[in-house]
């Protein structure tokens, strides 16, 4: 299919040149302007000095090194600088709701490409999976708490049985509530692109291996799993780059008291301090930007699609 | 899909379409340039004081119609600053002043033209109760309340004519407690980190006020003595946020707030028993039926106003329509309503003849209710009998330790509590 959308293209006339260029042009614009320029304007933005209430144009590193000062060694109470345990911190997170959810995603979409036949029963599980996203991802943060609390149901139920004595604390606003609330809202985007890769593996690849007497596990593992890897990509992308930016979930189910990088950003932007939030954004963008390059060096993505 | 656009009746229809969607907007445009003559003014503030009711009744009395800009305490500075042409008429807090004037984005309000000026509490024109002088550590209105001039963007000492923002509530806060849960008195700020509440409380997470019930507790806890609370040394910044790392290391705090909200969930699902705590998130968990008392403490109040205020570009018909609305806002009625809601007016003698006289014995005398208390919305919050928490008027403002505030290190704050947060 690609191949050959490729080879009309290269051997066409300029005319058809022109009007590719004129197909692009609507979203390459929504780009440039909602986009690229904005982001020349952060990035030129964290340069700047600024005062209680007004920002001062001027080209200076003043906000990252106020950033990074006092990360070359370890604070007073032995840790490490903000800066470097926050992102820490927000990397955590990132490796155990990518893990998580991919886990999840991918045994989810392989029930559903792989086991379920009708393709009606398959849109209607399909359907069934996005039901949480029928209401708003604040509503669905929140329910946890009533759920996870120190009176919550979970508790209720714990003591009910006589498992526990006093209520479990570490289930609400803690490490855990915080990765279980990011796997219940983001485990779709793993799912999505996942499913969409399995169901275009040529079925008559999984007869050949099972004739060729590979055993279930041998046919996922060195079939299944490499001809859904773009899914995987795209999915880790999507989940990787959300949580790295997210501060509303850890906010809301960490108890406002575990650090992201979103959160410094967004306590910067309301006390006016936007070189500083600019700073640390392109410092985020950064990071993102190496892992998302780390990921497309392992599936070469454009080739795969 | 993309056939059907291609053939040539249904270009035509899409034409039509368009030309018809033109002729609608367009009669839709008319009307809307004719009915400008009539006054409305955008009113930028949070919600806890857009109240409804206040617009309606103003529309009534006057014509003018009031369109409410909601947004967060942080954000009504912000657009301040950056976008001041977008409202006519601005409800923010005192301690924001200091962002504010010195951009040239507030006009100051003549006060000759304000009837009930001379009027205003003695809170904010001489930083006294009842005579007393109360603490002004921190932002006191009494320091950016004033302006040099019209268009100035330096504050007077001296009272001058021209007012940076007139008073529209104020209020004096403290911590929140479950009588329930705690079952013994409590009389001190140091009760936050006491560690019997280990895991069971909580403060707020904006960083400028956090820090200030910080500083209370220190001071209660006899750890240093701040010259000024409201305006830290680098040095007194990096210890306040010492004792609240250690403290949260301990794993004293359940969590941190920000949104009112959060904090009435946490004390009423009993997450949190002690926290730092506004007056309406109290009211809002009593009238779930749990107890929670704003504990009046020995060491005082941290208090905070806000007022209204007009954009320096502010001028013609809704200059006029913004002085309406501030003359008849300090009229009485306005200021009965929010006394009703358990905050301060800034003219308490106008509002007094608004009110019943029990009410005004229970809301500003501190006397038993004599009968129920109902909030302007017909709720009974008080049964008779009840005494306010905090007592009368004078008893609580006159108990003001300090004001909410901008420090001159705020950035180095700012900083430093993020490392809070982060520990």
């Amino acid at each position: 299919m690609s191949t050959v959308i490729r080879a009309t293209a290269t051997a066409s006339s300029p005319t058809r040149t022109l009007k590719a260029w004129w197909q692009a042009a609507p979203f390459a614009l929504v780009f440039l302007l909602f986009f690229l320029i904005p982001l020349a304007l952060i990035a030129m933005v964290s340069l700047w000095n600024f005062n209680e209430y007004e920002l001062i144009p001027a080209i200076s590193p003043r906000n990252y090194f106020a950033i990074f000062e006092g990360c070359s060694h370890l604070t007073d109470n032995g840790d490490l600088c903000v800066t470097l345990s926050t992102y820490l911190s927000t990397l955590k997170f990132c490796l155990l709701v990518w893990g998580i959810t991919l886990l999840i995603g991918f045994s989810v979409a392989y029930f559903l490409a792989f086991h379920v036949r009708s393709p009606g029963m398959q849109t209607l599980l399909f359907v069934l999976c996005t039901v949480p996203f029928w209401t708003s991802n604040v509503i669905r943060m929140i329910s946890w708490v009533p759920l996870l609390g120190r009176n919550g149901l979970v508790n209720q139920g714990l003591m009910g049985m006589g498992l526990v004595d006093t209520p479990v604390e570490w289930l609400l606003f803690s490490d855990f509530s915080v990765v279980l609330a990011f796997v219940h809202l983001y485990t779709m985007f793993m799912i999505v692109p996942i499913f969409n890769s399995m169901m275009r593996i040529d079925r008559s690849l999984l007869e050949a291996a099972n004739d060729s007497g590979a055993s279930g596990w041998q046919t996922l593992w060195n079939v299944i799993v490499p001809l859904s890897r773009t899914g995987i990509l795209i999915g880790s992308i999507f989940v990787i780059t959300i949580v790295m930016g997210d501060f509303v979930t850890i906010g809301v189910m960490g108890g406002q008291q575990i650090a992201s990088v979103g959160k410094i950003i967004q306590v910067q932007t309301s006390y006016l301090q936007f070189p500083l939030a600019a700073a640390n954004a392109m410092i985020l963008l950064a990071v993102v930007l190496m892992i998302i390059w780390g990921l497309t060096r392992l599936v070469d993505i454009r080739k795969e699609l | 899909m993309s056939k059907k656009i291609e053939t040539p009746t249904t270009g035509v229809q899409r034409r039509t379409l368009l030309q018809g969607t033109a002729g609608i907007l367009a009669a839709g445009v008319f009307p809307a340039i004719h009915a400008q003559e009539k006054i409305v003014l955008r009113y930028l503030g949070t919600a806890v004081n857009q109240d409804k009711a206040i617009a309606e009744k103003f529309k009534a009395d006057t014509g003018i119609e009031i369109q409410y800009v909601a947004v967060t305490t942080d954000d009504v500075t912000k657009r301040a600053v950056t976008a001041p042409n977008s409202f006519d008429l601005i409800d923010t807090e005192y301690f924001s002043l200091k962002k504010i004037v010195p951009t040239g984005n507030l006009k100051g309000i003549d006060t000759k033209r304000v009837k009930n000026a001379d009027k205003i509490t003695s809170l904010f024109t001489k930083g006294e109760v009842a005579g007393k002088k109360v603490g002004d550590q921190g932002t006191a209105p009494i320091k950016v309340i004033f302006l040099e001039g019209e268009k100035s963007k330096a504050f007077s000492k001296t009272p001058t004519q021209f007012m940076s923002l007139i008073p529209t509530t104020y209020n004096a806060d403290t911590l929140g407690i479950r009588p329930d849960l705690i079952k013994r008195p409590i009389g001190s700020w140091a009760e936050l980190l006491n560690p019997e509440f280990k895991g069971k409380a909580a403060i707020l997470n904006i960083p400028s006020i956090g820090i200030m019930d910080a500083a209370m507790v220190v001071e209660a806890k006899g750890i240093h003595k701040y010259a000024d609370k409201g305006n830290m040394t680098k040095a007194e910044i990096d210890l306040t946020i010492k004792t609240l790392i250690e403290a949260k290391k301990a794993g004293q705090f359940r969590a941190l707030w920000k949104d009112f909200n959060e904090s009435v969930n946490l004390m009423s699902s009993g997450e949190v028993v002690i926290q730092s705590m506004w007056s309406p998130a109290v009211t809002a968990v009593r009238s779930k039926g749990i107890a929670c008392t704003f504990q009046p403490l020995k060491e005082g109040y941290r208090a905070w106003a806000s007022g209204f205020g007009l954009p320096a570009t502010l001028s013609g018909k809704k200059l006029d329509g913004a002085y309406e609305f501030i003359n008849w806002f300090l009229d009485g009625w306005a200021g009965a309503y929010l006394n009703r809601q358990g905050y301060y007016s800034a003219v308490l003698e106008t509002a007094k003849a608004k009110m019943e006289p029990y009410e005004w014995a229970y809301w500003m005398e501190g006397k038993p209710a004599t009968q129920d208390i109902k909030s302007p919305q017909g709720d009974v919050i008080a049964k008779a009998g009840a005494l306010r928490d905090g007592g009368s008027y004078e008893e609580r403002m006159g108990g003001i330790a300090c004001w909410n505030a901008v420090m001159d290190e705020n950035e180095y704050m700012v900083r430093k509590w993020n490392e809070f947060v982060a520990a």
